[in-house]
């Protein structure tokens, strides 16, 4: 194509985008079309990726074609093999996304549609996108490294040991948060209970199937589990309507120590017997309804219901999350826009797979995006929701009752009948007060899938489309808190077989039983206290688990920053700086206002204050759930600002010339590929 | 990388095993053959030494 040709047509996908978001904007009132964000989205992501990945790839990193990468240089056809770059996008999407960036979008949904997707698409292409690019090019060119070995190497000691502490008491609160939704949305569901628990035996076959009887059929297992997946999602619905139903009909509490179990069965057992094969089935899941719901959303286009901003964005006092806009709505959405924890993933496989350092660019950069459409799809799916539903359903009834004189005055309105004909249609027995994100968002996907189901001809079965909903991310879930928990206990024992060496052996078994339950209980005391808080746990958790992702982001971004600057690219450390101020900015203010806010809504010391005195008896442990959040929220924000400290002492070293800028690069070696 | 004659069902397959992170046997002896040395693990060895690492890996919240 002619270059004035090619600049029209990104001229026009520009001004196209431009459009929509105007639309968006100015919309007031009027019920707005799904068609708008996904058009406003997709233009940016298009023209960020021809243009600003394009330049970070050849300006700042200078990727090279001809430069071996580890996968290359140490192929051993285990770890390090070299591999197709879209073959490697799939891999390192499917590790990245999660339940992050469905969850928080629907929670965020609480401030109107507006808020939520400016941030995932504007955050994602100058933040989240750049973070996980550029700690893949660091890793790439340092043999496929760590990020806390890269921080101990490009920063100082001090700096590595920092940010594996950080990841350890992040995996906590994040592995707590995610359980705690997981229990919210099969409370009382015996359809879901019963479906997600046959998900243990199916894996467990599939595991035997791969491990022992046809080693290495993964497809075969995969094939099998698929089937017996789908038996199990229609067999709920008998059982939901049966007596036998009453055996998987629990409360939150007892779910709760079901998953702690759980948690701590799949840490100790071999991986091959219940992680491995749980993680395949749920990436096949995974990766196939998101396809599908993007079609879905593209053919229906349904209307949002939610408007553009609701009252809540300006007074703080949310229903769902207490606290305004700025900074609430960016910690929020977290995974989506810009998360930590996708650093780890960049330095950690993928970079052990790239064949050629360009591919980094896709790989890196174009996933996070496609990780942002996912987040956008949750937007759209909570907004199509009718307000009042979504807000009876997000919503514990003492909130609920806090928030009802501004529900009435913005028409956010819905009777008990309505909840219980939604509740019938869905296969439930009640949908309010079911707190977490994913109800409301599955209630949003079998809506559209039953949509896309009738518009070809075919039964709209809502409840089954619920709990395949419901199925879907409840098993990557606990996919996460299979892989979470591990992870943490080999952080434990290496962590301790510092001063003890014989419990840093990784195949000890005392060593694996004792970390893997101090880890199990680490998460589990936060979500059980998460389970009976009586504000639903999601209003305190999930800011804190915000807080922490964005921090480790945070952590990540200083890394990039000292390894520009090492490089010679001062004049490009921009890049990395403006997302790392934003995410300093955005998550010490939200930390602070957590801790110290004088709104006992908002603040934990002053809930914990206004409870003294009190006559009720959960007071006491809930005062010290208050100061055990205080002291959680300080800990993430010290360990940054050290982190911070550190990182600026070394950049001015550098920048001042009273330190060599020596770079840890491994040496340049010719790629065979280049050819 | 791609294979040169490899049947569509087969390469398809193989890339479903890269995407969700599967033991690939295949990418093994691919890699021995390139390095001139006999392979050094049966496939059982192999998938038992796959597992073993895959459980330090990380998925994202």
């Amino acid at each position: 194509m002619p270059r004035f040709a090619r600049g029209l047509l990104w001229v026009g996908v520009s001004l196209v985008g431009a459009a929509a978001f105007a639309v968006l904007a100015l919309a007031r009132g009027e019920t707005v079309s799904a068609a708008w964000v996904v058009v406003a989205a997709v233009c940016t992501y298009t023209v960020a990726y021809r243009f600003y990945s394009r330049f970070i790839a050849t300006r700042v990193f200078g990727l090279d074609p001809r430069r071996a990468t580890p996968a290359e240089r140490l192929s051993n056809g285990r770890d390090f093999v070299p591999t197709n770059k879209w073959v490697l996008f799939g891999h390192h999407f499917a590790a990245i996304a999660g339940a992050g960036p469905l969850v928080g979008p629907v929670l965020a949904a609480q401030f109107g549609f507006l808020p939520g997707t400016l941030w995932l698409v504007i955050g994602v292409v100058l933040g989240g996108a750049v973070q996980d690019f550029t700690i893949l090019c660091c890793s790439v060119r340092r043999n496929g490294k760590s990020l806390g070995q890269m921080a101990k190497e490009e920063i100082n000691p001090l700096a590595g040991t920092t940010a594996m502490l950080a990841v350890l008491f992040i995996m906590i609160i994040l592995l707590a948060v995610l359980a705690l939704i997981v229990v919210n949305a099969l409370k009382a569901s015996p359809w879901g209970l019963f479906t997600i628990a046959c998900t243990i035996p199916i894996a467990l076959l599939m595991g035997w199937w791969m491990r022992s009887w046809r080693p290495g059929r993964v497809g075969e297992a995969s094939a099998i589990g698929a089937v017996l997946l789908i038996a199990a999602l229609v067999g709920g619905g008998w059982v939901a309507s049966h007596p036998i139903g009453a055996a998987f009909t629990h409360t939150g509490t007892a779910l709760t120590w079901m998953i702690v179990v759980y948690g701590f069965a799949a840490s100790v057992l071999p991986v091959w017997m219940l992680l491995a094969p749980r993680d395949y089935l749920s990436t096949f899941l995974k990766i196939a309804t998101i396809l599908i719901l993007a079609i879905a959303i593209l053919i229906i286009l349904p209307p949002l219901r939610m408007p553009a901003l609701t009252p809540f964005a300006t007074l703080g006092e949310g229903p769902v999350f207490a606290g305004k806009i700025f900074p609430f709505a960016f910690i929020t959405i977290a995974c989506g826009a810009i998360s930590g924890f996708h650093a780890l993933v960049s330095s950690g496989t993928t970079p052990k797979m790239l064949a050629r350092e360009p591919d980094a660019r896709l790989i890196g950069y174009g996933a996070m995006l496609m990780e942002s459409f996912v987040g956008v799809m949750a937007m759209i799916a909570a907004c199509t929701l009718e307000p009042g539903v979504y807000f009876a359903m997000n919503t514990t009834p003492a909130a609920l009752a806090g928030a009802s004189d501004v529900l009435k005055t913005a028409g956010f309105l819905v009777t008990p009948d309505q909840m219980q004909a939604l509740a019938a249609q869905m296969g439930e027995q009640t949908l309010i007060a079911r707190t977490g994100g994913a109800p409301s968002l599955a209630v949003g996907i079998a809506h559209i899938f039953s949509g896309l189901t009738s518009a070809l001809g075919g039964k709209s079965a809502t409840a089954l489309w619920y709990h395949f909903a419901i199925m879907f991310e409840a098993l990557f879930i606990l996919t996460t808190i299979d892989a979470g928990t591990r992870v943490g206990r080999f952080m434990l024992q290496e962590i301790v077989g510092h001063v003890w060496p014989r419990f840093g052996e990784t195949s000890w078994y005392p060593s694996i039983i004792a970390s893997s339950a101090v880890v199990v209980a680490g998460w589990g005391y936060f979500l059980y206290q998460g389970v009976v808080d009586p504000l639903g746990g999601i209003n305190s958790l999930w800011p804190l688990f915000g807080i922490s992702n964005q921090l480790l982001a945070a952590v990540a971004l200083c890394v990039a920053t000292t390894i520009l600057i090492k490089m010679g690219r001062k004049r490009y450390a921009w890049v990395t700086l403006a997302p790392l101020a934003w995410i300093v900015l955005i998550t010490m203010t939200a930390g602070w206002q957590k801790v110290f806010s004088a709104d006992p809504k908002l603040g934990f010391l002053a809930h914990a204050a206004s409870l003294i005195g009190s006559t009720d008896p959960r007071a006491p442990r809930l005062i010290f759930n208050d100061r055990l959040n205080t002291f959680m929220a300080l800990l993430f924000m010290s360990v940054v600002a050290l982190l911070l400290v550190v990182s600026i002492r070394e950049w001015w070293l550098v920048l001042s010339k009273r330190k060599p800028a020596t770079v840890n690069e491994a040496a340049f070696v010719e790629s065979g590929y280049a050819a | 990388m791609p294979h040169k004659g490899e049947s569509l069902p087969h390469r398809v397959a193989r890339t479903m095993r890269r995407i969700i992170g599967a033991p690939d046997y295949e990418a093994y002896l691919e890699h021995c053959r390139e390095a001139g040395h006999p392979p050094q693990l049966t496939e059982a060895q192999y998938v038992k030494e796959f597992f073993e690492s895959k459980g330090k890996g990380v998925r994202c919240c």
